[in-house]
This record gives structure tokens, C-alpha cells and sequence, in this order.
């Protein structure tokens, strides 16, 4: 009998509880399975690590990626994380908690989501938010199926072409197995007016794959009179300073909360975003935090709407999401209760003020133009390079010890800027642009 | 536990703040683009926002604080290694291209073949951030895989009855119509209700092996050969792999497409509710489909790779398991679980006899202690005393086969004497429930709130702290 650190069975307590389940050996429990199905020999795996060895392991494969120092966004961003964030979140109470389902000793989940629900709703402006989706691409396509559901009878939904490629992608992918039209364009306001009686929603960025803030004015109203909902992605890092999308009129806003100080990590676990109007309140997807008085009238928060969901509603449920993003959700809420307001203006106040300093140094170099010239961008913009080789730069900054300049599907390049900007950086990668 | 009843916003005070950043001008951007709504968010020192936190997590219940035999969701124990090795790969941006981080290729090669060495399935995607999400990437490959081949009709899923509510919910959200296949008296899918609604429809079926009852479903070669002879494929919800890790691969059972939940068969922290991870896995005539080997055109179901911070920590687990360990993984747990239900069925009733695997399913109290004018104690009841005791509780009211369902899942890594103190709590609770079913029923006694009024927070709900309320 091994004796493995996870099992902490003796040879003595398997002999016991064999002999009160009444079978002579640990085969017997599989007496139901037909012999063929049983593993014989050995599975072809690794032989077992010690702690140290696996350490080791995944120390050398970590080395083994050159160190970059990230000057990339287009939907992942390179935000500091504050000391305290996963010092609270590595909290083995909140870490190994399951959803909480037992409400009375599930507090401390439930408080947080509800801290995260109403933060979400303070960003975007918008009446309620849910527990959280899986990441910014999901929530989109979660809210593609939330315009179609909130419509009866209607199936186009139109999504701006400027929205990130890979949100693009993924609602491409839930549309065309959900049997929804999904219409991509540059041109929004022209498709909605264009009309069709089928529009159930219009999704839009609110700051683009570009980086470009873009302007929605009278799209709202547009979208309304023809009888859809108008849904928006956004940045909630950017929300402490760009309009809102209840200040666009929008009924809907989704996005990606790793901004508020979730590391990069290889693109995951991040955290989706929902937030609706009161009027949409039943139609969300996924977990709500409610609160509530408890049988000696305490205030309380529980788990609540749950006639929306998949365990009780089966295939009639407004999503399948089950498990979400608790976590990162109280990771965001610990960010954004260390920064306050003020701190996430700070933030984008840093990461504006080095993207302005990164472009205008490259546009100086003579080695790019500007397709958006004149239109406001935060912290991510894209150049067009006046060289042929586009990929040069990248490969180029790589040797530099710098992720930058992602080419897009038009040719241009991307940088971003956030407030972990250094300026011998930012002179490194116009001097590299200078000399490709 | 202690109450407490603070909420953030409510100790926020104007003028302190917990960031340290340099000064920087304001951003200046054109006002038409502006936010001009107050952005309200507490204002407070760090000591406030560590202690409000620290003070949230004390009223909380997890593996480490204790068991936690809630069926279908194997809370096993989270090794605190695998904690450890996400932080080595914080700081890689999803985009970096594939040449310029050979450490993750590695890994994401490595655990694909160790969980397909495990399944008996060729490779898997990792792209799905949640088991539900599996469910729906799977059933887009299996859709794929029919529409490849001309196959059109083919808009019909098999369920059983006793199926997880994720699995018809998957189905719905990929555009497939649910038909559902009843269980037989012993709980297992009846292979005659099955036969006649196999047919050119039928895109497969989903099942759950063992099923949410903790049954193995010992016709599966016949079904297998069934679905398969109708020009159908076999979906495997991987949510209770657990007690045939290590013992018995989907693959051989004649499964095309599973999925895998790392946060539970791969001893991941479940996060109060995520993050999982999902991975699919297909047998080797589906390898074309997945977004990884050249598909990536007509298939994305997130933003970038999965949930890699997760699938680091299955993957550590899987090389502290080794080949050495893996074998008792699975048995061990199936052990566990029979032995919590042989020391119990003489207190609550279990409407199946059987052998059962990582989980089993009681069907409430043998005697609830209801007599004239007391009404007796419930599934409910029963559950919440549990808290009072120091037990998380099991999974309730599911499946719906039993109105008093009370599914227990003890998982291999509780000891002996643990599982000797659940039951012997069982049995005084069950004890109180026959003398005094009032006790249970007003329980629990001992946490920081009471039951809540549910009925009132649905039907007026308050969804976000605002100054008033």
C-alpha cells in the first residue's frame, strides 16, 4: 500500500471499511462493471513526483519562457496587482469553498458577490449585475443570447466589426449553433436604420479592438425605435473615466473584469462581467446574490432568481453556466476596494499619459501613420507601419525582452500602455521601431 | 463562525485611500466620450480592506475548514503545491506567440496526453472554463462532426431523466432538442424506453457514468452499440468521473466526446463557484474538430486558452498522482462512499441497494418523527443540522428521482475517523429527528445567520448596497 500524501487510508481502515461494505476486496466495489472496462496494468503516465520535484519541474518550464515585459493589450492588460489581492483571495476559506449553496455558512461568498454586483453596477451605470461569466467572450456571446431571448419572436443580432477578434469569434461560434443571425458591420447606426423587424439586439464596443473610444450618440435611440436592445463591451478599468453604457443609453454591458488587476496568466482564469437594466433583471444569465433577513431578521445575502437557472429549469434556463468566475469576481471586488475611485482614475490617468508619450515617440520615428488620427484613444491604439515587414517589429522587440506591437487582421500594429509603463521602455521600442 | 455584518461600502470613509501610485495629470479626453456620473467605490486604508475581508472569510465553509460530502461536486482536498505554480506564469500575455513560450507548449502538450492516457480519448481542447462550458463545446464538436458529413437531421440529443440540469441546458444552448430517456426501477437507463427513440434525428446522447444516483450504468457497451448503430455519437459529462479515475477510461466504454471538470476529478480549488476548467477530449475520429488541431475557423467557445491558472494545478496534481497512486484514486473513493452508506441505511431510506460508486442517494429519513399536530423533519432539516454539527451538507432535492434526495459524495481523501464522525452525527441527527423534529427543523443553531426568508428576497430583490438599504 502506497502511502501518498492526499489518501490518508492505512491498510488497517481498508480492511474495516471492506468488511462493513461486505466485499472482500477494493475490486468487488467494480463487480458491476463489465470485466473488459477494467484498467489492467499499469496507466502510461509519469512516475510519481515528489512536492520538490514538481516544483522543479514547472520552475524550469516558467524559465523556459523568455521574461517579457508587456506593452500588448487587446483584451489582456498588463495592470499592477496590489499586494493584498491574492493574499485575501489564497484564503483557503474563500479558496476551497464550493458555490454556496448552504447559505449559512456561505457569508462571506454570497457578501462578496454582492460588493461585486454593485461595483459592477457603479461602473457601468446600469441597474443589476449577475455573479459573473466565465470571461469577456463568453459574456458577450451570453448577451447576444440575452438580447434574442428578451425579443420575442426576433433572431439578428448586429455586432460591430471593431469589437475584439476573438469576442467576435466566440459569439460566431454560440451563434451559429444557437441558429442566430448574427450580422457583423462597421457601419452600426447605417444597419440599424436599414431595418429589419428581426433585430433583438446591436452589440457595440465601447472602447474598440483599435483602442479607439468610440462615439455611439443616437445609437441608443436608433437601436430602441427599432424595437432591439442595444448590449455594449467594455473595459471596466476605462469605466472610471470614459462614458458609461447607461450613459450611452444601453441596456446591457458585458466585458472582461481582468483589467481591475487580474494577472495576465497565459489569458485565464479572468472573469466575465454582466450588467442589465431593471427591466432585463429576469432574462440574465448565471448566479445572483440577493439579500435577505434571516429567522431572527439579520440581515443576510442569499442566492436568489434561481427560477432563471439550469438546475431548475433544465433546458428552458436563460444559460447552462454553472460554475463561474467566483473568485477572480473577489478579486476584482479587493482591487477595486484598494483603489476607490480615485485609485482607477490614477490608473488610467498613468497608463493615458504613457500610450500618449509610446505613440507620439512613434510617430515621430517617420515609420508609421495613423489610420485614427484625431480620434481619442486611453491606453491601446494601433499604427500602420510604413515598413513591409510588419512582423519585424514584434520579433525585434522580443530580442528586447518586450511584447509589443501585435499585428491586426488590416496590417496595422497594436501597443498599449498601462501605469506599469517605464519610460526606458517606451524608448526602447521607438528606437527598435526607428531602425526596422 | 462569528457574524458580521459589515458590507464595504459601509466602512468607507472620504479622504483615505489604499493605492500607491505616482501622481499623473488627468486623462484628457473630449467630453462627448466622458464619464460624467460619480463613480462610487468605497474609500479605504489597506489595514480596513484586509480585516473587512479577512472578517468575510471567517464566516465562510471550506474543504479545509472541513468535509464537505456534497454529491456530484467531489470536493476532494486541494493540494497547497499546486497553489504555488500559477504565480511562476503570471506575467504571460495570452498573445505571446507559440514560439516564444516553449515552457507552456510543454505544458499544455503534457497534460493532454496524460488526461487522454487516462480517458482513453485522443486529444483535448482546453478551451472551456467550466464543465457546463465542456458540455456545450462537446456538443458543438459532436454537431460539427454530423454537419461534416452532410448529416443535417441530426438535431436530437438523448438525456436521461436523471441527468445534471447543466446537461439539457447545454444542449438547449447549442440548439439541440432535448428528448429525454426515463430510468428504469433500479436507476439505470431502461434499454428498451431507449430503442425506439434512437434514429436519423438523433445527433447522440449524454449520459453521466456512473449516473447522479452513483450507479454504474452496466449496459453501456449495449447502449454504446445502440446509439452508434443509429448514426449517433456518445457524449460523457465528466462530473463524476472521479470514481473511475484511475480503474475504468470513458474511451473504452465507447464514449466519442467527454468533457472533464479539473476542478473536481483533478482536486482544483472550487472558488466559491469557479474558476473550473473544462476540458474536452475526443476519440480519434473527432481530432480534426477541435479548435487546437486546425479547426480554430469554426470554433472559438472563449477568449483565449482556457483557464490556464487551473490547468497548471491539474496538471501538478496529476504528476504527484503518478502511475503509482492513480489506481486507488478512484477505488478509494467508490470505498468511502459505500461504507458512509452501509453505516447509515438503517436511518434514512435508501430506495437502492446496489453498489454504488463515488456517490449514493438517500431518499430522506426512515423516521422523520411526525406524529399529531408536528409535522415531521425533512431532507432540508436534515441538511441544516448537519451545519450545526460542522458539516458542510450534501447535495439536496437532486436528482429529482426522489422527493427527499439526499446524495452524499465523501471522496478519497477523508479519513477513516472523519467518515466515522459524519456518520455518527447522521445518527443523531436522525435520533433528534424521531424524539424532537422541531430542533431540526428550526436548525441550524449554531452558524452566524438562521434560515433566511427566501420567498421575500425573490420577490423584492435587493440586488446592490445603495446608501439606503
Amino acid at each position: 500500500m502506497s502511502t501518498f500524501a492526499y489518501f490518508p487510508h492505512t491498510e488497517e481502515d481498508i480492511c474495516k471499511m471492506l468488511k462493513r461494505v461486505g466485499v472482500s476486496g477494493l475490486d468487488d466495489l467494480y463487480a458491476d462493471v463489465p470485466a473488459d472496462f477494467i484498467r489492467k496494468g499499469d496507466y502510461d503516465l509519469p512516475s510519481a513526483l515528489s512536492e520538490q520535484e514538481v516544483r522543479d519541474f514547472f520552475e524550469s518550464l516558467a524559465l523556459a519562457n523568455p521574461k517579457l515585459r508587456v506593452y500588448a493589450g487587446q483584451g489582456a492588460y498588463d495592470h499592477y496587482t496590489p499586494a493584498v489581492i491574492p493574499y485575501i483571495t489564497s484564503r483557503s476559506e474563500f479558496l476551497t469553498a464550493y458555490t454556496p449553496y448552504q447559505c449559512e455558512i456561505s457569508q462571506g461568498t454570497l457578501r462578496y458577490i454582492f460588493e461585486w454586483q454593485t461595483m459592477i453596477c457603479n461602473l457601468t451605470g446600469l441597474d443589476v449585475a449577475n455573479a459573473s461569466m466565465y470571461d469577456g467572450a463568453t459574456a458577450a456571446a451570453e448577451a447576444m443570447r440575452m438580447c434574442v431571448a428578451s425579443c420575442r419572436k426576433r433572431n439578428t443580432v448586429i455586432a460591430s466589426s471593431s469589437l475584439l477578434p476573438n469576442v467576435l469569434q466566440t459569439m460566431r461560434t454560440y451563434a451559429r449553433f444557437a441558429g442566430i443571425n448574427l450580422v457583423e458591420t462597421y457601419d452600426i447606426m447605417e444597419a440599424v436604420c436599414e431595418g429589419t423587424l428581426d433585430l433583438a439586439g446591436v452589440i457595440v464596443p465601447s472602447i474598440n479592438r483599435y483602442g479607439i473610444i468610440e462615439s455611439h450618440d443616437g445609437l441608443a435611440q436608433a437601436v430602441h425605435n427599432a424595437g432591439a436592445l442595444l448590449a455594449m463591451y467594455c473595459d471596466p478599468s476605462a469605466l472610471a473615466v470614459v462614458k458609461t453604457p447607461a450613459e450611452w443609453g444601453a441596456d446591457i454591458a458585458v466585458g472582461d473584469g481582468q483589467s481591475l488587476g487580474i494577472p495576465l496568466c497565459y489569458g485565464g482564469p479572468y472573469v466575465g462581467f454582466m450588467s442589465c437594466t431593471q427591466a432585463l433583471m429576469r432574462k440574465l444569465p448565471g448566479r445572483i446574490v440577493g439579500q435577505a433577513t434571516d429567522s431572527d431578521g439579520k440581515r443576510c445575502f442569499v442566492l436568489t432568481l434561481q427560477a432563471r437557472e439550469q438546475h431548475i429549469r433544465r433546458e428552458k434556463a436563460t444559460s447552462n453556466i454553472c460554475s463561474n468566475e467566483s473568485l477572480m469576481a473577489l478579486w476584482c471586488t479587493v482591487y477595486l476596494s484598494i483603489m476607490g475611485a480615485d485609485g482607477l482614475r490614477r490608473v488610467n490617468s498613468l497608463s493615458y499619459a504613457a500610450a500618449h508619450s509610446l505613440h507620439d515617440a512613434l510617430m515621430e520615428t517617420g515609420r508609421f501613420e495613423d489610420p485614427f488620427e484625431d480620434q481619442p484613444f486611453l491606453k491601446e491604439f494601433c499604427l500602420k507601419p510604413l515598413f513591409g515587414n510588419t512582423g519585424a517589429l514584434q520579433e525585434a522587440l522580443l530580442e528586447q525582452g518586450i511584447f509589443s506591437a501585435l499585428e491586426t487582421e488590416e496590417g496595422y500594429l497594436s501597443f498599449c500602455c498601462t501605469e506599469k509603463a517605464r519610460k526606458e521602455d517606451l524608448e526602447t521600442i521607438a528606437q527598435v521601431a526607428r531602425s526596422i | 463562525m462569528r457574524y458580521y455584518d459589515k458590507l464595504v461600502f459601509e466602512l468607507s470613509r472620504e479622504g483615505r485611500s489604499a493605492f500607491s501610485l505616482p501622481q499623473a495629470p488627468d486623462v484628457c479626453l473630449p467630453d462627448s466620450v466622458s464619464r460624467k456620473s460619480a463613480l462610487e467605490l468605497p474609500s479605504l486604508s489597506e489595514p480596513d480592506v484586509v480585516r473587512h475581508y479577512t472578517n468575510l472569510s471567517q464566516m465562510n465553509f471550506g474543504v479545509d475548514t472541513g468535509f464537505y460530502p456534497l454529491g456530484s461536486c467531489t470536493m476532494k482536498y486541494n493540494p497547497k503545491i499546486n497553489e504555488e505554480i500559477p504565480g511562476m506564469f503570471a506575467g504571460v500575455h495570452p498573445l505571446v506567440p507559440a514560439g516564444a513560450v516553449p515552457g507552456i507548449r510543454k505544458i499544455y502538450e503534457g497534460i493532454d496526453s496524460a488526461l487522454a492516457e487516462l480517458t482513453g480519448m485522443a486529444h483535448f481542447t482546453f478551451e472551456p472554463c467550466a464543465g457546463a462550458h465542456g458540455e456545450l463545446t462537446g456538443l458543438m464538436l459532436i454537431r460539427q462532426y454530423h454537419i461534416s458529413r452532410g448529416d443535417f437531421a441530426r438535431t436530437r440529443i438523448i438525456v436521461p431523466d436523471s441527468a445534471h440540469g447543466t446537461n439539457p441546458a447545454s444542449a438547449a444552448v447549442c440548439g439541440l432538442e432535448v428528448v429525454e430517456v426515463k430510468s428504469g426501477p433500479d436507476g439505470l437507463i431502461d434499454v428498451e424506453s431507449l430503442k425506439p427513440l434512437l434514429g436519423p434525428q438523433i445527433a447522440g446522447i449524454m449520459m453521466t457514468n456512473p449516473n447522479t444516483l452513483g450507479l454504474f450504468e452496466k449496459d453501456i457497451a449495449q447502449i454504446a452499440s445502440l446509439v452508434h448503430g443509429c448514426g449517433g455519437l456518445l457524449y460523457y459529462d465528466g462530473a463524476n468521473m472521479n470514481p473511475l479515475l484511475g480503474v475504468v477510461r470513458p474511451g473504452d466504454m465507447g464514449f466519442d466526446v467527454m468533457h472533464l471538470n479539473l476542478h473536481k476529478t483533478f482536486s482544483t480549488p472550487h472558488g466559491g463557484g469557479g474558476p473550473g476548467s473544462g476540458p474536452v477530449g475526443v476519440a480519434p475520429h473527432l481530432v480534426e474538430f477541435l479548435p487546437e488541431f486546425g479547426n480554430r475557423g469554426e470554433l472559438r467557445v472563449s477568449g483565449f486558452h482556457g483557464n490556464f491558472g487551473v490547468i497548471l494545478r491539474a496538471y501538478a496534481y496529476i504528476l504527484m498522482l503518478g502511475r503509482e497512486n492513480v489506481p486507488m484514486a478512484g477505488r478509494l473513493a467508490t470505498l468511502s462512499a459505500n461504507y458512509i452508506k452501509e453505516s447509515l441505511k438503517d436511518c434514512y431510506r435508501l430506495p437502492l441497494q446496489s453498489i454504488c460508486k463515488h456517490e449514493f442517494v438517500f431518499d430522506g429519513l426512515v423516521n422523520d418523527g411526525a406524529r399529531d399536530g408536528v409535522p415531521g423533519a425533512t431532507t432540508l432539516d436534515v441538511a441544516k443540522r448537519l451545519l450545526d454539527y460542522g458539516f458542510h451538507a450534501p447535495t439536496i432535492y437532486f436528482p429529482l428521482l426522489f422527493h427527499q434526495a439526499i446524495m452524499i459524495e465523501p471522496t478519497e481523501t477523508e479519513s477513516l475517523e472523519t467518515l466515522d464522525s459524519f456518520i455518527e452525527v447522521m445518527r443523531k441527527i436522525a435520533q433528534e429527528a424521531a424524539q424532537d423534529p422541531t430542533l431540526l427543523r428550526t436548525a441550524p443553531h449554531n452558524t452566524p445567520i438562521g434560515r433566511p426568508d427566501e420567498t421575500v428576497a425573490a420577490r423584492q430583490p435587493v440586488l446592490k448596497w445603495t446608501k439606503s438599504n
